[in-house]
């Protein structure tokens, strides 16, 4: 009998000098009471990440504030079973919701001084750097789209969006490359 | 040639860049900086275009946006045809081609002329009055032949071939206008360090100052001439890393919370745009704290034949000497009710332009400084005179004047005076639109005749001009102190000393209306509203008729209405209303203003929202297989959906009969992907599902499913789907592919909202899962040599089960269910690998009959069943009884959402459309969906419809046609017989039970 596991598939997104697919990752939603989300960040290796619309990070994982009782997070794509032990272990008796999401969403990053101007075309937020500085995250829309945004340096942005938008989201962005 | 009426030196244009350009197929040629209207001026040219209503020839009256006469069609090809755009407006390039509008053949001969002559035929509001017999005629006849007759250019009948952009942005301070208010308080506000974005109309920073003589001004802003100052200013802000400049750019609407939209036009003023570069873009700005320095318009007079070719405001005439270098006339007649344009009258004076009167209208000697000025200069001036006429067929030739006598009245000989242009100035009107759009008051100011900004109802001040600080010196100071305040209302510390707040100017009282007029009739048409026809006595004729309300006025007239929003007429409109009902002008009100100031293409609306971007567009992981192997797909909201796999030869129906066969008789492979999928997990998960979903979820043992029903709490079913029961404290929730958000967001309302103490959360996994359905008496065999970790036998995973484990190596949460009737399955898998699984069932399928069937054979084969279809079988009024559920309700449930609901009496009538089986007598007949059943007994039209027909197929496995219906007490009537009525008879049908298919469910359980 065929072996698929390596014959992972992510969605094809447009890409264009503003914007590179990332590679395929391991996503968790993580939603519960407020003890047992900062000892599942504690688990991973991350800070508490209690602060509203921050992610915080370390070389391998990072966990995004989406809501006071959710964090999205991330790791790489091969990680996936290693965080869910790691977190249930940390999560034992405290209520709580862990889900994986790991291929419900797509990632790409768009990057250079256009960045933000170019992802303005459809997101209403101020991506100025004072007012949504490097590590901001959050649960936003891109013209008809839902995403998820961080903020990963000063003009890079780690976008997320649920994988049938992703094709929408990076042709749309990828007009917006076009303008000079 | 670049035009007889071109002055030998001055102006913005660039003399040493000739562009060619055609208007109605004839060759002229104008300078780089032209408008095309500078452009036909300076070729001598004022004809162009013709009146709404009486085709009366029209001229170029304004320099800017007001401009409700030259509107011309410019088209680049067949495609790029842009009617309706105000020659003022537009810049000229190199073989730019535009027409004139309203006329046939041609504007110098145009047959709708004739309108004119039936003038006294169409007063104001003629289409109420006289095509009201019979009434069938005005869809058939009036209205058609109107519209065809009177108009604006035609829409182009092309795609638009352009691109069009959207980009939102977020600043302290928004400052739009940029003359010289504008810039001196977006510099202010600059230099606090603010966020500012400035930005104009025009292509080119300056305002007002722009139409300054360069030569010849004496205007000093901060030591330096204006020019200077200007040059300096922009120069400063263009340097300034947080400030945004953009030009040809006009603010068009204000919106709630600051939110301001600007248009941006790209690319409509080059010869050769770039392929690819959006033509507009579309700004949604929010700013902290807005600036309006929006300017003045000047008004027209009112007097009989002031509509002739070749009669301008006087501000344009001059505008278009000292910034185009072109001249409007050789010998001029000013009409003026105010000193400022005598400046115009200098001006032109200055450029050779034979000034043949000043007719001022004001009692007295005329005596402030620019009079004065113009005395010097030796232009004869005629104070205390009315217009009472105009000569001139294409152009105006002449203009009569005649005395007012102490009463006010024209009295005494009347004076021909021969001249090839006339201007007229009436005063300005400050442009209070986008004030008034943010919903901040007005108040009606008696000493300037104008109505100014006064209470603001968003953070925004006004500067300049449009708050009647009409001196450049004041206005400069103005911008100044509002760009300070902007800075500091926005959060930032401002070091300069805020100046203080100049006042409105007191300018002598201009006079508003319509000028003196001899009584009668005689005296010819004096138009208030140019760009609709509308003159002062139609305006007189409505209040006589009643009309007191200036809305009223303004919808039974038209004035103020069409593209220009009576941005000339408007003032005028409304003294002549309050002189006719003895009102003062602040008791008459002013109409609304509303967004946009200046008419804005779709295509800056529509943005990217076209074509193929128009909507997102979902596919599933295994899209590419459907679309390889044929599939012609359907639109499932947003989701493209394979509905059918036809093989060569095949229509819809062939196909899908093949289809539902092979998933009954070996087995079919489904994409079940873009079913809604929430994950429900916590402690409580089972007393949040219960209180939820009508079912009761507490006696679900882990490892099994059940069918899922939710209602609203009106008691009406509102989505459904099968729920796993994964763990004690989790369950996989699938809700129906259009149902999938509102369900998360309901649930999620209600978690927040009433059960905060619930340990449960929810996430959606619609994306998370590929879904395979293989459904048929062979899909276990298909399935079995695939999935490891799960026995899949009979007894081991029964129907309504659900198990983890793995297929093909891919982790797998495989469910044993059906909505088929057969023996069936649903592979869940990670989405990335859901094609290669796929794949390897529908390889692994072949040797067992396996075909994909389509979104249409499942449908036949769940109707077949009885099985219901969210929105098909139930419109938001049907009640799980109604729907045949009842069994799935968990009767002992101390509550559900819509469980009080179902306790009205009218819910629990017997007459309820209930779901029952209808069969044809005639087996091949497919009921149309929606036809309604009447009974059978010999009936006069109309009958009481007492059911409709809610799904209807040809079912191949039943061998004839099936449909299901809600028929009220359906359940009691099975074995009757009734009438579904169509258009050609009467069609006879049985009521059955909605089960034709396996009613003992024996397959189910294969």
């Amino acid at each position: 009998m065929a072996d698929l596991s390596t014959a992972r598939r992510q969605p094809v997104v447009t890409s264009t000098p503003l914007l590179r697919q990332l590679p395929a990752a391991s996503r968790f939603v993580l939603r519960g009471v407020p003890q047992a989300l900062v000892a599942a960040l504690g688990a991973l290796g991350l800070p508490p990440g209690d602060s509203s619309c921050r992610a915080v990070r370390n070389d391998v994982r990072a966990a995004l504030w989406l809501g006071p009782d959710e964090r999205l997070l991330l790791g790489p794509a091969d990680m996936a079973q290693e965080m869910s032990d790691l977190l249930q272990r940390a999560l034992a008796g405290m209520p709580h919701s862990l889900v994986e999401t790991s291929h419900a969403q797509a990632a790409f990053e768009v990057s250079g001084a256009r960045a933000a101007r170019a992802l303005n075309t459809g997101c209403p937020l101020d991506l100025d750097v004072a007012s949504f500085p490097v590590d901001m995250c959050t649960r936003t829309v891109f013209a008809k789209a839902q995403i998820v945004l961080w903020r990963t340096g000063p003009e890079t942005f780690r976008v997320e969006a649920a994988r049938s938008f992703a094709p929408y989201v990076t042709k749309v962005l990828a007009l917006a490359a076009r303008e000079s | 040639m670049s035009g007889d009426f071109r002055a030998t030196s001055g102006g913005r244009v660039d003399r040493s860049r000739p562009l060619h350009f055609k208007f109605d197929g004839r060759d002229y040629t104008g300078f780089a900086g032209d408008t095309l209207a500078s452009a036909l001026l300076a070729n001598g040219v004022h004809l162009v275009g013709r009146s709404f209503k009486y085709h009366r020839p029209r001229g170029i009256i304004g320099a800017g946006p007001e401009e409700p006469n030259a509107l011309v069609t410019v088209r680049r090809d067949s495609a790029r045809l842009t009617p309706n755009l105000r020659a003022t407006q537009v810049e000229l390039y190199d073989g730019l081609e535009a027409s004139s509008q309203n006329r046939w053949p041609s504007l110098g001969l145009d047959f709708g002329a004739l309108n004119g002559l039936l003038a006294p035929f169409i007063p104001a509001g003629f289409y109420y009055k006289t095509f009201m017999w019979p009434q069938s005629a005005w869809h058939r006849l009036y209205e058609p032949k109107i519209r065809a007759a009177a108009g604006l250019g035609r829409a182009p009948e092309q795609a638009d071939p352009d691109t069009y952009s959207h980009r939102f942005a977020h600043c302290d301070v928004l400052v739009v206008g940029a003359g010289p208010a504008g810039l001196a308080a977006a510099a202010a506000a600059a230099a606090s360090g603010a966020r500012v974005i400035l930005c104009d109309e025009q292509p080119e920073f300056g305002g007002s100052l722009l139409s300054e003589s360069a030569a010849h001004c004496d205007v000093l802003i901060a030591g330096q001439p204006a020019d200077r100052w200007l040059a300096d200013t922009v120069r400063t802000l263009a340097l300034h890393p947080r400030v945004t400049l953009l030009t040809r750019t006009t603010a068009f609407g204000y919106f709630p919370h600051n939110l301001l939209g600007l248009n941006q036009r790209l690319s409509d003023h080059l010869a050769r745009p770039d392929a690819g570069q959006p033509r507009e873009r579309q700004w949604q700005v929010r700013a902290k704290e807005v600036v309006l320095a929006t300017g003045a318009i000047e008004r027209p007079l009112v007097f009989p034949g002031n509509d002739r070719p070749g009669i301008l405001l006087a501000a344009a005439a001059r505008t278009y000497l000292n910034r185009y270098g072109a001249l409007s006339g050789s010998r001029a007649v000013l009409v003026t009710t105010c000193d400022a344009a005598y400046q115009a009258a200098l001006d032109l004076h200055r450029a050779g332009v034979s000034i043949k009167a000043i007719v001022d209208v004001r009692a007295g000697s005329a005596e402030g400084v620019l009079p004065e000025a113009a005395r010097r200069a030796g232009l004869p001036i005629e104070t205390q005179s009315t217009v009472i006429g105009t000569s001139g067929r294409l152009r105006v030739s002449a203009i009569h004047v005649q005395r007012l006598d102490a009463s006010g009245g024209p009295a005494g000989p009347a004076r021909r005076i021969g001249c090839d242009l006339v201007l007229m100035s009436g005063g300005l009107t400050p442009s209070v639109h986008l004030f008034s759009q943010s919903r901040g008051k007005l108040a009606w100011d008696e000493s300037l005749g104008a109505f100014l900004p006064a209470q603001a109802a968003e953070p925004v001040r006004s500067a300049g001009a449009c708050r009647g600080v009409f001196s450049v010196a004041a206005a400069v100071q103005d911008g100044t102190r509002a760009g300070l305040g902007a800075a500091q209302s926005a959060g930032l510390a401002v070091s300069a000393a805020i100046p203080e707040m100049p006042p409105p100017e007191k300018s002598a009282a201009c006079l508003l209306g319509a000028l003196p007029a001899p009584p009668g009739a005689r005296a010819g048409k004096a138009f208030v509203d140019w760009q609709n026809d509308v003159t002062s006595r139609d305006l007189a004729l409505a209040a006589r008729e009643g009309f007191r309300s200036i809305e009223h006025v303004k919808r039974y007239t038209t004035t103020g209405m069409a593209t220009d929003q009576g941005k000339t007429s408007n003032i005028n409109a409304l003294a002549i209303v309050a002189r006719e009902l003895g009102k003062a002008m602040p008791q008459v009100g002013l109409t609304t203003f509303r967004p946009p100031y200046t008419p804005v293409s779709f295509g800056a609306f529509a943005g990217f929202a076209r074509g193929e971007l128009f909507d997102p567009v979902r596919t599933t992981p295994m899209h590419d297989w459907a679309a390889r192997n044929g599939a012609v797909f359907e639109n499932v909201g947003l989701w493209k959906r394979a509905r059918y796999f036809p093989r060569p030869g095949e229509n819809m129906d062939a196909a899908v009969a093949r289809e539902c066969l092979a998933a009954r008789g070996h087995c079919g492979i489904f994409d079940g992907s873009t079913l809604g999928k929430i994950e429900v997990v916590g402690k409580d998960a089972a007393t949040f599902m219960n209180r939820m979903y009508v079912n009761a979820w507490t006696s679900l043992a882990v490892g099994r499913c059940r069918y899922g029903v939710l209602l609203r709490d009106d008691g009406f079913i509102y989505d459904d789907g099968v729920v796993a029961r994964t763990a004690e404290d989790r369950f996989h929730v699938t809700t129906t592919t259009g149902g999938a958000a509102g369900v998360l967001a309901l649930m999620e309302d209600y978690r927040q909202t009433e059960w905060p103490d619930l340990n449960v959360w929810l996430t959606s996994t619609t994306e998370q899962w590929a879904v395979i359905a293989v459904q048929g008496p062979n899909a276990r065999r298909v399935l079995e040599p695939l999935v490891e970790g799960i026995d899949i036998t009979a007894a081991a995973m029964p129907h309504m089960s659900v198990a983890r484990g793995r297929i093909c190596g891919i982790p797998t949460l495989l469910m044993r269910v059906s909505f088929t009737g057969e023996l069936g399955f649903e592979v869940n898998v990670p989405a990335d690998f859901g094609l290669a699984v796929w794949q390897a069932i529908y390889e692994a399928g072949q040797q067992h009959g396996m075909t994909p069937y389509g979104t249409e054979a499942m449908h036949v084969l769940r109707a077949e069943k009885g099985y219901i279809i969210i929105g098909q079988d139930t419109d938001g009024t049907v009640t799980p009884d109604d729907a045949g559920l009842s069994w799935a309700i968990g009767k002992s449930k101390p509550d559900f959402i819509g469980k009080r609901a179902l306790q009205r009496p009218a819910l629990a009538s017997p007459y309820r459309k209930q779901l029952v089986g209808l069969l044809t007598r005639q087996p091949l007949h497919v009921l149309e969906e929606g036809a309604q059943i009447v009974p059978a007994t010999q009936r006069d039209a109309p009958a009481a419809a007492i059911g409709h027909v809610t799904s209807s197929y040809y079912s191949a496995s039943v061998g004839r046609s099936i449909a299901l219906a809600l028929l009220s007490s359906g359940r009691s009537r099975v074995g009757e017989t009734l009438h579904v009525a169509t258009p050609d008879g009467d069609i006879p049908v049985e009521v059955v039970s909605p089960v034709f298919y396996d009613p003992k469910g024996s397959r189910l359980n294969g």
